[in-house]
């Protein structure tokens, strides 16, 4: 506002004067925010009046706005209005939109699934939703896992199997893969033999007279290498000792390593030291059946699924 | 009757705006605060099959973790508190109850949600990968902006002050217990194994005996502050077994 306007107006001040000659205009306030600020104050009456509201002795008042929501058993209910009441209808409602879906699913086995391309759709979408929410932080996005860490679930190589059955096993109650430490019972020269062998297995050259060594000590009971690997050394699903001849590593940092010297030590460290941080957490409390079947078929289209 | 309000009677004395400032103010607190002591059921009872509560307040290593995790200030990202709402039940599970936060002091609702909501998060990732994360948030999750915490793993959980922190607690209402009859008090409500747990004499041996145990940090040689804060982590929201109840369960107690 212009000095001169100000001054043309006879507005009133608040009547007193501090340091002698300061005073205070006393600007009525706008009519439209005196307005505004009455209605705020009926928009809370109203408010009391239909929400839960005011305490009083040892409840409170309801309100009169009412809900009606489905409860578990399926029995329409009404009460009056409450955030909980309110989640319960609108769950009812994405139930009721993705319960024919998640009937189909419920229903059908997983082959028939596969080859139903209005489920693949839901699945290709719901699935992504369920894995990023719960699976990606240790699987990442893609499913391409780890190393050292979290397995490739979009490869074709499987600690635990690559079947529907096994897969919905290992997401329902979890896997711990366990493999002893070597250390103790075993000769640092019968470690490093034994590694030769191990990644002679899957191709890299290695000195032949230890990994020859090697062989014997893997299929031996002083070892026992094969009682878990198995005696082809192509692993044994059931306990999830992995493949050792199919150039995949989990634990054994040998894909980033370039000279031979680094691999081997990578190899010697997990006989050396064992393994016993594989922790995939159980689904089976966190996650409905159907979700968990949405999931299973998700990381068996994820590229690599039996 | 002649009574002319003037506002300057207010303004130019400094003691009485004081007064009608502070009784303006304690209004709108006694409104919301003193129902809280009244009402019964906002604070929903949540019992086992055998009548015992399951809601527990923290064991002594869970409850350094705890302070760790205000020291850190992992509240001014993390809430824990999934609201009734369609989006956060998809994604976190089960709306938070009042229950499980009645031993918090103070409660880490939180309102800052920079990540995700951490109401849920106990047993829902291992150990390993709360230690790496943790440490090295991006080596987990590539687009992370979760700062690094590296200091965790290396510093010794102090321990020296334990009792104090928990008297402190009990002094503002925890049930953690001194006195025999307090502690038979607590076996009655939570069951032996667990009022063990909250009996402030045996502090110090339960604290150890957990972070042995639960080996969190996944390194033996001493306990850290990262054992407390992880084991701290994997309780969160783990203490109601929710399969027990109908899903509408807990809308009858609002
Ligand atoms: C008790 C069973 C068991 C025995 C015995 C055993 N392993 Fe293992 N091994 C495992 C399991 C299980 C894993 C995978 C652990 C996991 O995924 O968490 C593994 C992993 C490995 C790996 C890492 C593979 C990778 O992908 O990086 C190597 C190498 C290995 N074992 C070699 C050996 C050798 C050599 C021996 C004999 C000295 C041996 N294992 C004995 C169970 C066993
Ligand atoms: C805390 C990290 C973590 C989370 C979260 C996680 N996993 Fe895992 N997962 C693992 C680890 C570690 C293994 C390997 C276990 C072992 O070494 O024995 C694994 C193994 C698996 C396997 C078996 C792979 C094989 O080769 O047989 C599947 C399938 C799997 N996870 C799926 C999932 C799904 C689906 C989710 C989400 C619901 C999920 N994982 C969440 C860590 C995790
Ligand atoms: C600057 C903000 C910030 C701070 C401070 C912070 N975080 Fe995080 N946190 C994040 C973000 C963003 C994510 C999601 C990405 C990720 O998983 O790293 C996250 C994820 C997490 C997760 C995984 C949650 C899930 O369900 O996937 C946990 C557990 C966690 N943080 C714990 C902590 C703890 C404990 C502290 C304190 C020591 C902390 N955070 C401090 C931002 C933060």
């Amino acid at each position: 506002m212009s000095k001169d306007k100000m001054q043309s107006q006879a507005v009133q001040t608040t009547g007193h004067a501090w340091d002698g000659d300061l005073q205070e205009y006393n600007n009525p306030l706008p009519r439209w925010w005196v307005w505004t600020f009455y209605l705020t104050i009926l928009f809370a009456i109203l408010y009391w009046i239909w929400f839960p509201a005011w305490p009083v002795a040892k409840g409170y008042t309801p309100g009169v706005g009412k809900i009606t929501y489905v409860d578990a058993k399926g029995v329409a209910q009404t009460t009056h209005w409450n955030t909980r009441a309110d989640l319960m209808r609108e769950m009812n409602g994405l139930a009721a939109i993705q319960k024919p879906f998640f009937d189909k699913v419920a229903a059908q086995p997983y082959a028939a699934i596969a080859k139903d391309p209005e489920l693949n759709n839901f699945i290709a979408s719901a699935g992504n939703q369920l894995f990023a929410d719960n699976c990606a932080t240790c699987h990442q996005a893609g499913g391409q896992g780890k190393i050292g860490f979290f397995p490739n679930l979009a490869d074709d190589d499987w600690l635990y199997g690559g079947q529907f059955d096994k897969i919905q096993e290992t997401v329902t109650q979890g896997r711990r893969g366990y493999m002893p430490p070597f250390g103790e019972a075993l000769s640092t020269a019968q470690i490093d033999q034994l590694a030769n062998y191990v990644l002679s297995l899957s191709g890299e050259k290695m000195d032949a007279a230890k990994a020859e060594t090697g062989k014997a000590l893997f299929h031996s009971e002083t070892a026992g290498c094969f009682y878990c690997h198995g005696d082809d050394a192509r692993g044994r699903q059931v306990i999830g000792a992995p493949n050792l001849t199919d150039k995949i590593w989990l634990w054994a940092n040998v894909p980033n390593a370039d000279a031979p010297s680094i691999k081997l030590a990578a190899v010697k460290n997990v006989i050396q030291n064992g393994l016993n941080k594989g922790v995939m957490p159980a689904w089976g409390q966190r996650l409905t059946p159907e979700q968990i079947k949405v999931l299973t078929v998700y990381v068996h289209e994820l590229g690599g699924g039996k | 009757m002649n009574f002319n309000f003037k506002h300057e009677w207010i303004e130019t004395n400094v003691g009485l705006l004081l007064v009608l400032t502070m009784v303006a103010i304690s209004i709108g607190g006694l409104v919301e605060i003193a129902p809280l002591f009244l009402i019964k059921n906002t604070v929903e009872t949540v019992k086992d099959a055998k009548g015992l509560e399951t809601i527990r307040p923290y064991t002594a290593l869970e409850s350094r973790g705890r302070d760790i995790y205000v020291r850190e200030g992992c509240y001014t990202c993390h809430s824990q508190m999934i609201r009734p709402l369609k989006d956060e039940a998809v994604r976190y599970g089960h709306y938070s109850l009042a229950a499980e936060s009645q031993y918090d002091h103070p409660f880490q609702w939180g309102s800052k949600r920079t990540g995700p909501d951490l109401a849920r998060v106990g047993k829902k990732y291992s150990n390993e990968w709360q230690v790496q994360h943790l440490i090295a948030p991006r080596s987990m999750v590539p687009e992370s902006v979760m700062p690094n915490y590296p200091w965790l793993l290396s510093t010794p959980l102090d321990t020296s002050d334990l009792v104090d922190r928990l008297r402190a607690q009990r002094a503002v209402g925890v049930p953690y217990s001194l006195t025999e009859i307090e502690y038979q008090n607590n076996v009655k409500r939570f069951g032996e194994a667990v009022a063990q747990q909250l009996h402030i004499p045996n502090a110090q041996q339960n604290l150890v005996k957990q972070a042995e145990e639960g080996n969190f940090d996944g390194d033996r040689s001493n306990i850290t502050e990262l054992d407390a804060l992880i084991a701290y982590l994997q309780v969160l929201g783990t203490m109601v077994d929710f399969s027990q109840y109908d899903s509408d369960h807990f809308v009858t107690f609002r």
